[in-house]
Parts: C-alpha cells; sequence; structure tokens
C-alpha cells in the first residue's frame, strides 16, 4: 500500500518534471547546454568547472529552471566530450575519461574504435537512465530527513563533507586541509550576517557582500589552468581514421553488460558521497572491473570492459552527485559549489525546502537530465567527426577567447570592476598553489560553505547555551562527526596513503 | 648541508602568512564568547587552524629532497593576468568593444606562438562576437561603445540592422516550428 502511494507520488513529481523539462526554452537550453558541455570536454585544457563559472552570469537573466538545466546539461555533457577524445586521439579531454583512455585508445588502434565510442555512448546513457531514477527515489526521503536537521546536524554534515573533500583530493592531505580553511576564511569576508560588522573588506565598499563568488572560481579555476597551459605548449597532432562501422557486435554486447551494470551500481553510490563525482568513479570502476576480470591481462590492450564499466561509472556518479545538492544545500564537488551559486544568485535558498517550495524546479532538473542524456546519445554518435576536427583549434586561438568571455561574464554579475581585479588576484594565487602542489577544489567547497558553517555553528551554540558537548550529545550530529573523524583518521593511514598515492598517479 | 623541499616550505609559508594577516584582521572586531560568538569568534579560530598547518607542512619540508618547480611562463602570465584588469578599467569608460578588444589583444600576446597577423584577427573576430552575443542577444546592458567611442554607435547600429532582421526572422521561424510541433503532438 505504502510503496504504490509512494509509486504514484512518484509518477505524478516524474510528470511535473517532464512538462517543466519539455516546455521549448528549457529543451532549447538544454540542448544548449549538452552541446556547450561535450564541446567543453573534447577540448582539452578547459574543465567543466571553468566553464559552468563562465557561463553562470549568462544564466541570471533566465528561469531559475532552465538557468540550472542549462548548467546541468554542461556537466553532463563534459563527460561525454571528454571520453569522445580519450578513445580517438589517447587524449583525455576530462581527467574523469583518463581511465577510458587506456582501453579506449587501444581498441581504436584495433581499428574498433566505433564499438568503443558506442559502448561509452550506450553505458553512460544507461548509467544516466538509472541515476535519473535513483535521484527521483531517493531525494524525496532525503529530503525529509534533512527538514529534521538542526543546527548542529548541518554543521557536523558540513564537516564531514569537508575532510571527505581533502581525503579525495589529491597530493598531500595537509595541503588539502589548509586548503579547505583558507576556502572558508575567504568566505567569510564582508558583513557580519549578525552584527553586521565589517570582515576583512579591508576599506572596500565592494567586499561588503563578500567575494564574489564568480569572480573567486574563474580565478582559481579558469585563469590558473590557463596558466598552467601556457607552461608547455605542444601542437596536437590529431590523426584519426575514419571511424567505419559505430555499432558493437553481438560479443561485445555480451561482454559489456555486467560492466555497465556494475559500472552504475558503484559510480550511483561514490556520486553521493561528498567530495566524490564523475572522477572518483571512473577510477574505482576500472580498478574493479580489471580485478574481478578472469582475463586481467586483457586491460590496456583493448578490452571493452574497460570502456564500460569507468563510462557507465562516471556518468552515474555525475549525476548521483546532485542529490546532497538538491536535498541538503551540501555540495559534493566544485560544479555542485558552483549550482548552489547560481541557485542563491537567482533568489533560492538551496536545502530540503528546494523540493516542497519549487517543485517544477527540483523535478524539472531531474527530469532534464533524462532528456539531456537521451539528446547526448542521439548527438554524439552522428557529430563525432566535428568534435574531432575542433580539436585542431590551437590553443593560441582559444585561450584569448575564454579570457574574454570570463571577463564579460565576471563583470555582468555586479557591473563591478572591483570583481575583476579579484579575478586577476584569485588566478595569482591559484596558480601559485597549484604550482605548490594545492588542490583548488577544496578551497572552493570551503569558500561556500564557510558562511553556512559559520551561520549554524553560532546558531547550535546559542541554542546549547554555549556548551559545545551538543555536536556529540545529539545521535545524527555525532554519528556523522564520527564519520568526519574516521575518514580523516584512515586517510592518514600509511597503507591507505599509499594507495591513495597510487590511484591519482594514474590520473596524472 | 640540510635538504629542503622548496615546494612544501614556501606552501607551508604562504598559508602561515595568510593566516597571519586574517588574524591581524580580526584585531578590531568583537571575539565575543562561545554562547554569544562575535563576528571575530569563528575567523580566529580558523586562522588559527590555518596558521597550524601551515607551520607543521613548513616543519614537514626540512630534510625531505627538493623538486624541481618548472617552467613559468613569465610573459604570458603577466599578460594574462593584465587582461582582467585592463576590462575592469575600461569598461565603464570606452564601452563593450573596445574593453573586449584590449582583452583579446593583450592575452593573443601570452602565447609564444602567437604571431600579429593571428592576434588582429582574433581581436576582430572576438570582438564582433561577443558584442553581438552579449550585448545584443542576451541583452547585456553595456553600450558598445562609449566615451571617447559613443559617437561610433549609430554606424554599429546601422551596420547591425540587417543582421538583427534577419537573426530576428530565423527566430521567429523556429518559434513557428515549435509551435506547430507542439500542435501536432498535442503537448
Amino acid at each position: 500500500m505504502d510503496i504504490l502511494a509512494t509509486g504514484q507520488e512518484l509518477i505524478a513529481n516524474l510528470g511535473l518534471g517532464f512538462s517543466t523539462a519539455a516546455l521549448p526554452i528549457n529543451l532549447g537550453f538544454c540542448f544548449v547546454g549538452v552541446l556547450l558541455g561535450t564541446l567543453i570536454g573534447v577540448l582539452p585544457g578547459i574543465g567543466p568547472t571553468a566553464t559552468i563559472a563562465m557561463l553562470l552570469p549568462i544564466t541570471f537573466n533566465f528561469e531559475p529552471a532552465t538557468s540550472l538545466i542549462m548548467l546541468a546539461g554542461i556537466y553532463y555533457g563534459a563527460q561525454y566530450g571528454g571520453s569522445t577524445t580519450a578513445i580517438l586521439i589517447n587524449l583525455p579531454g576530462e581527467s574523469s575519461s583518463a581511465v577510458t583512455a587506456i582501453d579506449g585508445y587501444q581498441m581504436a588502434k584495433q581499428g574498433r574504435a566505433g564499438p568503443a565510442l558506442a559502448t561509452a555512448a550506450l553505458g553512460s546513457f544507461f548509467a544516466g537512465s538509472v541515476a535519473t531514477v535513483l535521484i527521483a527515489l531517493f531525494a524525496p526521503p532525503l529530503t525529509e530527513v534533512a527538514l529534521k536537521f538542526g543546527p548542529a546536524e548541518y554543521f557536523s554534515l558540513m564537516m564531514l563533507g569537508l575532510v571527505a573533500s581533502v581525503a579525495l583530493a589529491s597530493g598531500s592531505v595537509l595541503k588539502a586541509l589548509a586548503m579547505v580553511v583558507l576556502g572558508l576564511l575567504l568566505g567569510l569576508v564582508g558583513s557580519d550576517v549578525n552584527t553586521g560588522a565589517q570582515r576583512f573588506t579591508m576599506g572596500f565598499l565592494e567586499l561588503a557582500d563578500g567575494l564574489n563568488f564568480v569572480a573567486v572560481a574563474v580565478g582559481v579555476f579558469g585563469i590558473a589552468e590557463i596558466l598552467r597551459n601556457l607552461e608547455n605548449e605542444t601542437d596536437r597532432e590529431v590523426m584519426v581514421k575514419k571511424v567505419t562501422n559505430l555499432w558493437p557486435s553481438k560479443e561485445d554486447f555480451k561482454a559489456m553488460v555486467a560492466p555497465v551494470l556494475r559500472g552504475t551500481a558503484l559510480g550511483s553510490v561514490l556520486g553521493i558521497l561528498p567530495g566524490g563525482g564523475a572522477v572518483l568513479s571512473s577510477f574505482a570502476a576500472y580498478t574493479v572491473e580489471k580485478r574481478i576480470s578472469k582475463t586481467p591481462e586483457r586491460f590496456g590492450k583493448g578490452a571493452i570492459e574497460g570502456v564500460a564499466a569507468p563510462e557507465s561509472a562516471n556518468n552515474a556518479g555525475a549525476q548521483t552527485s546532485f542529490i546532497p545538492m538538491l536535498t541538503l544545500g551540501i555540495p559534493a564537488n566544485p560544479v555542485m559549489a558552483l549550482m548552489i551559486g547560481a541557485m542563491i544568485i537567482q533568489g533560492i535558498q538551496p536545502g530540503p525546502n528546494v523540493a516542497s517550495e519549487k517543485p517544477e524546479l527540483f523535478w524539472g532538473l531531474i527530469a532534464s537530465m533524462w532528456v539531456g542524456n537521451l539528446m547526448l546519445v542521439l548527438l554524439n554518435l552522428p557529430l563525432i567527426g566535428l568534435w574531432v576536427r575542433l580539436l585542431t583549434v590551437p590553443y593560441t586561438m582559444l585561450f584569448p577567447a575564454i579570457l574574454a568571455f570570463c571577463a564579460i561574464g565576471v563583470y555582468s554579475v555586479n557591473s563591478n570592476a572591483f570583481d575583476l581585479f579579484a579575478v586577476a588576484a584569485f588566478g595569482l594565487l591559484g596558480y601559485v598553489l597549484v604550482k605548490l602542489e594545492c588542490e583548488p577544489a577544496p578551497l572552493l567547497l570551503g569558500f561556500v560553505l564557510g558562511p553556512m558553517l559559520e551561520e549554524n555553528l553560532r546558531r547550535a551554540m546559542t541554542i546549547s547555551r554555549g556548551d559545545p558537548s551538543v555536536f556529540v550529545t545529539r545521535p545524527l550530529s555525532a554519528t556523522l562527526l564520527v564519520l568526519a573523524v574516521l575518514v580523516l583518521v584512515v586517510t592518514f593511514l600509511p597503507s591507505v596513503r599509499a594507495k591513495r598515492d597510487e590511484v591519482f598517479q594514474e590520473d596524472a | 648541508m640540510m635538504q629542503v623541499n622548496t615546494r612544501d616550505a614556501a606552501a607551508g609559508g604562504i598559508f602561515i602568512a595568510i593566516a597571519a594577516a586574517f588574524a591581524l584582521g580580526t584585531m578590531d572586531l568583537t571575539i565575543g564568547t562561545a554562547l554569544r560568538m562575535g563576528p571575530g569568534y569563528f575567523p580566529l579560530l580558523l586562522a588559527g587552524v590555518l596558521g597550524l598547518l601551515g607551520v607543521i607542512i613548513l616543519l614537514k619540508s626540512f630534510g625531505r629532497p627538493s623538486v624541481e618547480i618548472g617552467t613559468v611562463p613569465w610573459r604570458g602570465a603577466a599578460l594574462i593576468l593584465i587582461s582582467p584588469i585592463v576590462f575592469g578599467l575600461t569598461i565603464r569608460w570606452l564601452g563593450l568593444a573596445p574593453s573586449v578588444a584590449l582583452v583579446v589583444a593583450i592575452s593573443a600576446f601570452a602565447s609564444r606562438r602567437s604571431t600579429v597577423k593571428l592576434a588582429v584577427a582574433l581581436t576582430l573576430a572576438l570582438t564582433l562576437f561577443c558584442v553581438i552575443v552579449f550585448q545584443r542577444w542576451l541583452g547585456l546592458p553595456i553600450p558598445v561603445f562609449n566615451g571617447p567611442f559613443a559617437p561610433l554607435n549609430p554606424y554599429f547600429d546601422m551596420a547591425y540592422a540587417p543582421f538583427g532582421a534577419a537573426f530576428s526572422a530565423i527566430g521567429s521561424a523556429l518559434a513557428g516550428v515549435v509551435a506547430a510541433l507542439r500542435g501536432l503532438f498535442g503537448a
């Protein structure tokens, strides 16, 4: 009975979602989003984070649902595009498709580029569909739980999220921790919500509302990325044989069913984790396939499982990482942090209330993901030739365009010249820190969570009359904190650290 | 001589310096108590943690082998970092087209592979593209030309008029097709 009611509700919700997603304007911008995403995924040197950061201001003129649908399209479109170049020319456009390049490129060299691309597309589509249903199923109950959260629980949950982002960053744990704290501090710049006191504004009126989120993101991700690419400019020799016979054989289909299922399952779970998402999912899926395979020696020599599993996993992970963002208002990765930024600028307070107050936005976004995935399958396979040709555009011509878009984008947020100086400053800081092997992702998460963390800490302490034990006496809060401590301890364990280094070594 | 991992030492040093700056910034803020936290409480706490992490990172860098920092594209970095600043300084004064042109022209020379010919072509193409997309289509409220360039605006409007008409014709045709499709499928 209960299940029946839930089922009916689910169908009603998805119905609302699809009717929102099917609005011409939403369909149109979903298409623009996945197209742009694929484009960006194909081009190495611009990631989805930087792209979303620079396109964010353009979407402010749209309805909130339309803008989020387009931004989401960019994100999962980039996963598709990244795998295309990984397979065809051994050049992963995104870090999440780095493992796909291992076996995908070998398949291409053996003249099986077509089946490899089709496997990636079909696996991704299947994973995307499953993940869409999972979000629809799990988001509402999670929202219910989240509504019971007090300030103490929110604080502990954010701590867990921040710690997880540290654990999953590559390189030194200590530096990642420092980056989180630095991000938190930068997030506090501006007027104090409770007292109106100006904090760290150095007398700049422009800083009263805090540092511009878009300026920080564009600086730390966009500008720093350009500078890194300028370090060694190399020609991209693109030599691609014509892709013939796209369709995988019967044996291929048989071989890819199980990896696709496993990849989808693994990716869905890892995507929900704070700090998780597409990159971790694809690495984990590849490792699992290699380990359980009866013929592990085939991996690295063109095994179709090595394409099917990570491609399914990264798409599933990219999508389920929306769950914590949509239900709790807490970002699992930098892209989700940007989505939260977009919601706040649109005047929507991210969190459990979004589903009840803006059902058409909530369900429309979820439904649009499935629509977008369908578009990607239909779009990508016929357009492979075009994507490959795009790769021949030299970087020399690319980055002035990126810079121009960034500058216009940042300026249009507040019509404020100060924000552009901030871009330059954060570009410099970002580049220096990357040079010193400090990951920028934890910094951005900290920046978004800083004000929320402080607000909840203050509220929790006021409610408990200044007794800090409130964080450990409330069971849910205590559980979350214990988890956070466990994650941190495990990350510092020598054996785990060695393993972690190994995983991220493959990334390089 | 003792080895120092310069990369870690520098990172530690930077974190310590930033922590100190933030701690200094809390000097004129009320710290408050755990019960009634002032605006300075949480930042001071965080600055303390950041400083501590910085010290640990710095101390751990001693006795570790040094590593290469790698090449730094000095000229490129300078040009790339200057271009958003130039944009910020000129956008209000000169208008969208000259500012975008400046950004593209300056940044184009950041690459060692750039040539004057390429830079000029890029500047022209991208400026036109940005003005049409951002100002005409997306309605960015910045004049195409401003200040000393303001007299150029009517010429741009005149040159754009036929294209604008064509674009809006295509747009309404597309809208018609969508409406027809919706009618067909009864959506």
